[in-house]
C-alpha cells in the first residue's frame, strides 16, 4: 500500500528526487526553493538517499557539477527559481547542447529587478529556447509524479527537463499527496545510461570546436557540423512528444495517475469556449468553468502541460471546435504579448480554427489570482467578443493602470 | 566509404589536430638556419627557446631542432625569439621543401 502524506509541493519534489535515487545533488539555496535542497542535503547526511551532495557557491556551478556528473554516468538533481536559474542560462544551454538528461524543478518566482520573492513564471519562460523540456504542474501530486516522469523521459531522449511548479502556491502550500512506492518507482525507472561511456582506457574529448561544415576527424570518420547537432537536439524534441504522451500512459498503468501527458482537458466534451494557461493558473481556471457552467455556458479548460516541446497537433484537436480562447499566464513577452498566447495563435496557424485568442497577463510577482476574477474576466471577454472588439488586445488582469 | 559518426553530442577521440591540419592556416613558416641554431652547432640539447615559447607545441627537442608544419600557424614567435636569429619566416609558396 502506498502511503498518503499531508506536504508541501517543495517536500512533494524532495521525496520524489529520493526515490529516483541520483547519485549527485548540487544546488544553491533560493527562496521558494530552497526546502528542496534543505530536505535532500538532509536526506544525503541521514543515509536516507545514498548520493553526493555538493554544496557550490552558485547556481551556475550547481549546474556545472550536475553537468560533469551527468556526463559521467551519474543521475542527478538540481532546483532553482528566479534570478537562481537566470545565473545558470548560460548552462542551460551547455547541458542541452552535450544531451544530459538532467532533471531540475525550477520553482516559480517572479524576476528581478525589482526584487521580488513572490509567484509567477517569467523565470522559466525566459528560458523558453536553451533547449530543456518543461513540464508545468497543478498541484503537488502532479509534481512528485512528474519529477518521476522527467527522469524517464529525459534519460529516453537525452534533453534534460525542467518540472515547473509555482512558488508558494504550491511550494509551500501542504495538500494530501500519495506517495508512490519505492519498488514501482524502480519498476518503472531503469537505470540511467549515458549515451556515451566514458573510460580511462578510451579517452574522448567533449565539446571541442565545431565547425560550420561537416568534416573528417583524425581517424577519417565523417562528423556533423555544428548545424547537424543543433537539427538532432531538434529532431529528438520531435520524439519527446510522442514520449511524453508513452511515459503519461505507462504511468498511469502503474500508478492510476494520468496528467493527460503533453495537455490536459477539463470538461471539453461539449465547450466552445475554451480557456488555457499553464500549473496552478490554468487549475484554477477549472472553478471558474464549473461557475460558469452553471449558467449554461459552454465553457472547458485545456491545460498546457508541456511548453516545450510546444504540443501542437494536440492543441489544435483540443481546439477544434473553439469559438472564443482565453489564455492567462504568469509572464509576459515584453514588446508583444503573453509569450503562451503567441505561441497558441502559431500552433493553430493553418489549421482552419480562427478562434479569437484573447491575452490576460495575470498574478505578476505573486498578485493574487481569484477564482472570482478569473470568472469576471471571461464573462468580460464573452461580451467584448460579441461585439467583435477582441483581437490583439492584452489585459492587465487586476493591475492599475491609470 | 567514409564511416559516419552518430554521435548526438560533441564527443570525439583525442587525436593531434581534431580540426584537420591546421597548419594550412598560415601564409608562412619558419625555416631554420641549423649553422647558426646553438643545438646544432654545439651538438648537445641546449637553448631550445623556440620549443618553450612555440604556442602550438610543434617544435621538437631534438638535434637538429624539428618543426612539425602540418600544424605550425606561421606565428613567428620562434623566429622572434631565437638569440642567434636561425629562424627565418618565409612565405609558403617560395619553401623549397
Ligand atoms: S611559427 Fe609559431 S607555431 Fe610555428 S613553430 Fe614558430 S612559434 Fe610555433
Ligand atoms: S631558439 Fe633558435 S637557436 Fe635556440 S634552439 Fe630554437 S632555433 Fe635553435
Amino acid at each position: 500500500m502506498s502511503e498518503i502524506r499531508i506536504i508541501t509541493g517543495n517536500e512533494a519534489a524532495a521525496l520524489a528526487v529520493t526515490l529516483c535515487e541520483p547519485k549527485v545533488v548540487a544546488a544553491y539555496p533560493i527562496t521558494p526553493q530552497t526546502k528542496i535542497s534543505e530536505l535532500l542535503s538532509m536526506y544525503v547526511e541521514t543515509g536516507t538517499l545514498k548520493a553526493e551532495y555538493v554544496r557550490v557557491e552558485s547556481e551556475h556551478s550547481a549546474l556545472t557539477v550536475l553537468i560533469s556528473a551527468s556526463t559521467v554516468g551519474a543521475r542527478v538533481f538540481t532546483a532553482t527559481s528566479s534570478n537562481g536559474l537566470l545565473y545558470m542560462h548560460e548552462q542551460l544551454h551547455w547541458a542541452a547542447g552535450s544531451r544530459l538528461p538532467i532533471v531540475m524543478c525550477c520553482v516559480n518566482r517572479g524576476v528581478g529587478a525589482p526584487w521580488s520573492i513572490f509567484n509567477d513564471q517569467q523565470d522559466s519562460m525566459s528560458q523558453r529556447d536553451t533547449g530543456w523540456i518543461q513540464l508545468y504542474c497543478r498541484d503537488n501530486q502532479e509534481i512528485i509524479d512528474t519529477v518521476i516522469q522527467a527522469y524517464r523521459i529525459a534519460e529516453q531522449v537525452y534533453i534534460p527537463t525542467m518540472v515547473c511548479y509555482d512558488g508558494f502556491v504550491l511550494s509551500h502550500t501542504m495538500m494530501p499527496v500519495e506517495i508512490p512506492e519505492a519498488a514501482q518507482v524502480k519498476n518503472f525507472l531503469p537505470p540511467y545510461r549515458p549515451h556515451t561511456f566514458l573510460d580511462p582506457e578510451r579517452p574522448r574529448t567533449i565539446n571541442p570546436v565545431f565547425f560550420p561544415w561537416r568534416r573528417e576527424n583524425a581517424e577519417g570518420v565523417l562528423c556533423d557540423g555544428y548545424m547537424e547537432m543543433r537539427y538532432k537536439l531538434q529532431r529528438d524534441f520531435d520524439t519527446s512528444l510522442e514520449v511524453i504522451e508513452d511515459v503519461n500512459v505507462q504511468y498511469t498503468d502503474l500508478f492510476g495517475r494520468n496528467y493527460g501527458g503533453l495537455i490536459w482537458e477539463y470538461q471539453t466534451g461539449d465547450a466552445d469556449i475554451f480557456v488555457t494557461g499553464m500549473g496552478s493558473i490554468a487549475q484554477e481556471a477549472t472553478l471558474a468553468v464549473d461557475a460558469l457552467r452553471e449558467e449554461g455556458i459552454k465553457i472547458g479548460v485545456v491545460g498546457i502541460r508541456s511548453f516545450r516541446p510546444f504540443p501542437k497537433e494536440k492543441l489544435i484537436h483540443a481546439f477544434s471546435r473553439a469559438r472564443i480562447i482565453i489564455v492567462f499566464q504568469k509572464a509576459i513577452s515584453y514588446g508583444n504579448e503573453g509569450g503562451l498566447s503567441t505561441e497558441v495563435k502559431a500552433a493553430l496557424y493553418g489549421s482552419g480554427i480562427d478562434a479569437p485568442v484573447h491575452d490576460y497577463i495575470a498574478g505578476l510577482g505573486g498578485r493574487d489570482v481569484k477564482t472570482r476574477e478569473l470568472i469576471a474576466a471571461i464573462r468580460d471577454t464573452l461580451e467584448r467578443s460579441g461585439g467583435g472588439d477582441c483581437k490583439n488586445k492584452t489585459t492587465w488582469l487586476n493591475c492599475h493602470r491609470g | 566509404m567514409i564511416k559516419q559518426d552518430e554521435n548526438i553530442s560533441g564527443i570525439c577521440t583525442p587525436a593531434i589536430g581534431e580540426a584537420g591540419k591546421t597548419g594550412d592556416w598560415s601564409d608562412v613558416k619558419p625555416a631554420i638556419d641549423h649553422s647558426k641554431c646553438t643545438p646544432a652547432v654545439k651538438g648537445k640539447a641546449a637553448c631550445f627557446l623556440c620549443w618553450l615559447y612555440c604556442p602550438e607545441g610543434v617544435v621538437h627537442m631534438t638535434i637538429p631542432v624539428q618543426i612539425d608544419l602540418d600544424y605550425c600557424k606561421g606565428c613567428g614567435i620562434c623566429a622572434e625569439e631565437c638569440p642567434p636569429n636561425a629562424i627565418t619566416m618565409v612565405r609558403k609558396e617560395d619553401m623549397n621543401e
